[in-house]
């Protein structure tokens, strides 16, 4: 009889093990306020300065909390935020943007003429660190002959700063925050709505502004939950306890319209999937050899194996207004006899070997993306070898162009000339990256800087696009979408070809 | 000298040797904090601002002058200053740590409880059908990952009850304890059960080993009942190896249990010490990992401490 005492204390042990389980899972379904709008993300902001963040992730955060001059709206367009209007000089050499009197930081104090110099004098100082400041170097003055008024004198004729200030990384932060130095630490801003608590890699609490200039919220607040894993965030979707999320991964997203319950908010990027030739390597040098590459690429192929399909091929200019239809675009149909004979020419009819690199898991398509290139570009006889890099060192190496070829997920702008200057002129930034330009680049770039007239910026535009695409220093591919996942009750929320999150502010929760 | 003394005064060497490791570890990883907040964005930075941010960071100074103000720092209890956090490394550690304490004694818990009775009670049915059944389960429970195990649950939980403990926003156990158990049940579940695995087969073979032992055979030719030969006489003794293995496990989960809580969304110290390399914050990285190792020397001594407690027969001090 004592054999079964141990059994039955066993049993007994698990009997209680299963009871306790259910009963915390039960105990755990707390309601939340209806109007508490519940929203998980995978990656935290990892900063609070708006100047000096530039992580996808902060800048969804600060969205929410602070305000740029301008904003973009879903389509892409300039609308005001705290410039109630704006106006170019005919040499577009001086802008003068008109303040909104409305504009309230969380505070509840005015946004002044003087907050706006402030901001800029910071984003321009070298000792701030603000990544953005190289957008803004043609800002010659900033005069405030009002509390509402601020001219900006520009260096040189400058049309695209204005979309450069629609960017929350030149946002409008209260001149006694930069005084105080507090800019890091404390949010006053004059966004749709107040940080008030922010764990790191946890959880963060949004209250709406009540001192908002673009009126009332339909939410109580908005509470930003951590979850690493997506496939968590899909779980607590099912399970009610989130009510929006943002998902990165495409291979989650494809599973959410079969959720129940669930809606889906999926809009195109304007960051674009890239395979970044490296000009000053090696046969890469000849342009022949790189027209070949992108002669003997299957875009649309790559796109169906490795991002399931879940995004539109496309030439250098990713945003809706400028983009060119790509079958006008150097061999965006597959060529391989084309490729073939390019390669010949080259001197290089065997074909070579080269290095590709990619990124681990940024973006998480990069493996795959590398792996349908190399056997692509084997049917013309290249010899690929991947290198899977870890992030921070895949950047090392990218900045300092040490490397063959590389697949990249690149930032994408609202204006071309924002977006890329910084590669394809003589003095870009970047240029050490991009490694190859032409005096008809830099000669386009330079005169869409310069152009007023929106018609014929678009021809310029236009211009560039197809010359790029041909002398194929690069061979852009795709771009994907942006995901937004919510409860069918969560109505309202646009999503913008930025990502933003912006769109919350208008967001209502219906029962 | 008396052998708990002799082990506290190795502490502090272990310490430096660690710190000079992590040290110099982290810092021979390409990328540093600019490039991990900026990512390709650095590139636009003009070299006066780069200095101002390696300024910003503490890298403009050479490693020795870094270590010796870092090592200054912790022997008067400071351990410098997150970057990521804006806050006292001292203080991240510490509002993280609870957490990371009590998931490692709900999976020990869990582990033991149900690892022990299994083991035992599989050794004394040795080769039954039973024992046969209880070797298969540790068999699958050893060789299955426990982010599979974690993944399942939250799939079977969410998918085919609709039901899901809240993730995200966690809530301390001084705050509420029955949200804040339901919130660990589920990653305590799976630590848990993938640890008892290891136990039942450790406890399985030591508790066979001292069964066949002379003074089990004296003991029950004395007449001394059988249960109770179990529970005095030879349980002591079979845990032993179990001891050990627990101590070094609760040493391990002491470090964070990086993948569980991931899955589960548990800011432990696990997912600190994970985020803090991947964004350069070298004090944080630095101080947890200090903070990990001496957890894991006190478990040390500890479990030292366990075997004289449980086998008279094992002496710590040499002479």
């Amino acid at each position: 009889m004592r054999r079964y005492a141990l059994t039955i204390a066993i049993r007994k042990l698990f009997a209680s093990l299963a009871a306790a389980l259910v009963l915390c899972t039960g105990a755990l379904m707390t309601p939340v306020s209806a109007d508490t709008l519940m929203m998980a993300w995978s990656q935290d902001a990892t900063g609070l300065d708006p100047h000096k963040q530039t992580a996808f992730s902060s800048i969804r955060l600060l969205e929410l909390l602070y305000e740029p001059l301008v904003r973009l709206d879903p389509d892409a367009d300039i609308v005001p935020a705290i410039a109630a209007s704006w106006s170019f000089n005919d040499d577009a050499t001086e802008l003068t943007v008109t303040i909104d009197p409305d504009a309230r930081f969380h505070d509840g104090s005015a946004v002044t003429s003087a907050d706006v110099k402030a901001s800029f004098e910071r984003i321009l100082n070298e000792e701030t660190g603000a990544a953005s400041r190289s957008n803004f170097t043609s800002i010659a003055s900033i005069e405030t002959p009002d509390a509402t008024t601020v001219i900006f004198g520009l260096s040189e004729p400058n049309v695209p700063i204005l979309t450069a200030m629609a960017s929350i990384n030149s946002a409008i932060v209260p001149a006694a925050a930069i005084a105080a130095g507090s800019l890091g630490s404390d949010v006053v801003g004059s966004g749709p709505f107040m940080l008030d608590g922010w764990n790191p890699n946890s959880n963060a609490s949004l209250s709406p502004n009540p001192h908002w200039a673009g009126g009332v919220l339909a939410i109580d607040g908005l509470e930003i939950s951590v979850l690493p894993d997506e496939t968590a965030i899909l779980a607590a979707l099912r399970a009610g306890q989130v009510d929006f999320a943002l998902i990165n991964d495409p291979f989650v997203a494809t599973l959410i319209p079969d959720v129940p319950g669930v809606q889906l908010i999926k809009k195109p990027v304007l960051s674009y999937h890239v395979l970044q030739l490296n000009p000053s390597r090696t046969p890469l040098t000849e342009m022949g050899v790189r027209q070949a590459i992108s002669c003997a690429v299957d875009r649309q192929n790559i796109l169906d194996t490795a991002l399931l399909g879940e995004g539109t091929v496309t030439g250098p200019l990713t945003m809706d207004a400028y983009r060119t239809d790509v079958s006008e675009l150097f061999c965006y149909e597959r060529d391989l006899g084309k490729a073939r004979s390019l390669l010949a020419e080259a001197g290089y009819p065997d074909g070579f070997s080269a290095t590709i690199m990619a990124a681990t898991g940024e973006p998480p398509t990069a493996a795959a993306e590398a792996q349908v290139i190399q056997s692509q570009l084997s049917e013309i006889g290249i010899d690929l070898e991947i290198e899977m890099k870890e992030l921070n060192v895949y950047i090392d190496a990218w900045l300092s162009a040490d490397f063959d070829m590389a697949v990249a997920l690149n930032g994408g702008r609202p204006d071309p000339f924002t977006m890329y200057n910084r590669y394809w002129t003589r003095d870009g930034n970047l240029q050490k990256v991009a490694n190859y330009i032409d005096d008809t680049l830099d000669r386009l770039m330079t005169q869409s800087r310069e152009e007023t007239d929106p018609v014929k910026r678009k021809e310029i535009f236009a211009k560039f696009d197809r010359h790029l695409a041909e002398v194929s220093p690069w061979v852009w591919l795709y771009t994907g979408y942006t995901y937004a996942a919510a409860l069918d009750t969560v109505q309202g929320f646009e999503a913008t070809p930025t990502g933003s999150l912006f769109g919350l502010s208008a967001v209502s929760i219906v029962e | 000298m008396h052998y708990p003394l002799k082990r506290l005064l190795v502490f502090p060497l272990v310490m430096f040797g660690v710190s000079v490791f992590v040290f110099i570890a982290i810092r021979m990883v390409p990328g540093d904090a600019i490039t991990a907040m900026l990512g390709t964005e650095s590139g636009l930075l003009t070299p006066a601002q780069r200095e101002a941010l390696r300024a910003y960071f503490g890298l403009d100074q050479n490693w020795i002058i870094q270590f010796w103000h870092w090592l200054t720092g912790v022997v008067q209890g400071d351990l410098g200053l997150s970057t990521t956090f804006g806050k006292p490394v001292l203080r991240v550690i510490l509002t993280h740590f609870p957490l990371t304490l009590e998931l490692a004694i709900l999976s020990m818990l869990i582990a033991l409880g149900i690892g022990l009775p299994a083991g035992i009670f599989a050794a004394m049915r040795k080769d039954s059908a039973a024992d046969l059944a209880v070797r298969v389960i540790v068999m699958i429970g050893q060789s299955t990952p426990n982010f599979v195990v974690g993944l399942l649950l939250i799939f079977v939980l969410s998918v085919g009850f609709g039901i899901l403990p809240q993730m995200g926003t966690f809530v301390p156990f001084s705050e509420d304890p029955l949200r804040n158990l339901g919130q660990m049940i589920l990653p305590a579940l799976t630590l848990g059960t993938a640890f008892a695995a290891a136990v039942i087969r450790i406890s399985r073979s030591a508790m066979l080993d001292i069964l066949c032992e002379d003074y089990i055979r004296t003991a029950r030719s004395k007449g001394i009942p059988r249960r109770r030969v179990i529970w005095c006489h030879a349980l002591p003794n079979a845990l032993i190896p179990v001891v050990t293995l627990s101590g070094v496990e609760f040493g391990y989960l002491l470090g964070g249990a990086v993948l569980v809580e991931q899955i589960f969304a548990l800011p432990g110290l696990g997912r600190v010490v994970l985020d803090a390399i991947l964004q350069r914050d070298y004090a944080l990285v630095q101080g947890s990992v200090l903070f990990i190792a001496f957890n894991f020397m006190v478990i040390n001594l500890l479990v030292d401490l366990a075997y004289a407690a449980l086998d008279p027969r094992i002496r710590l001090d040499s002479n």
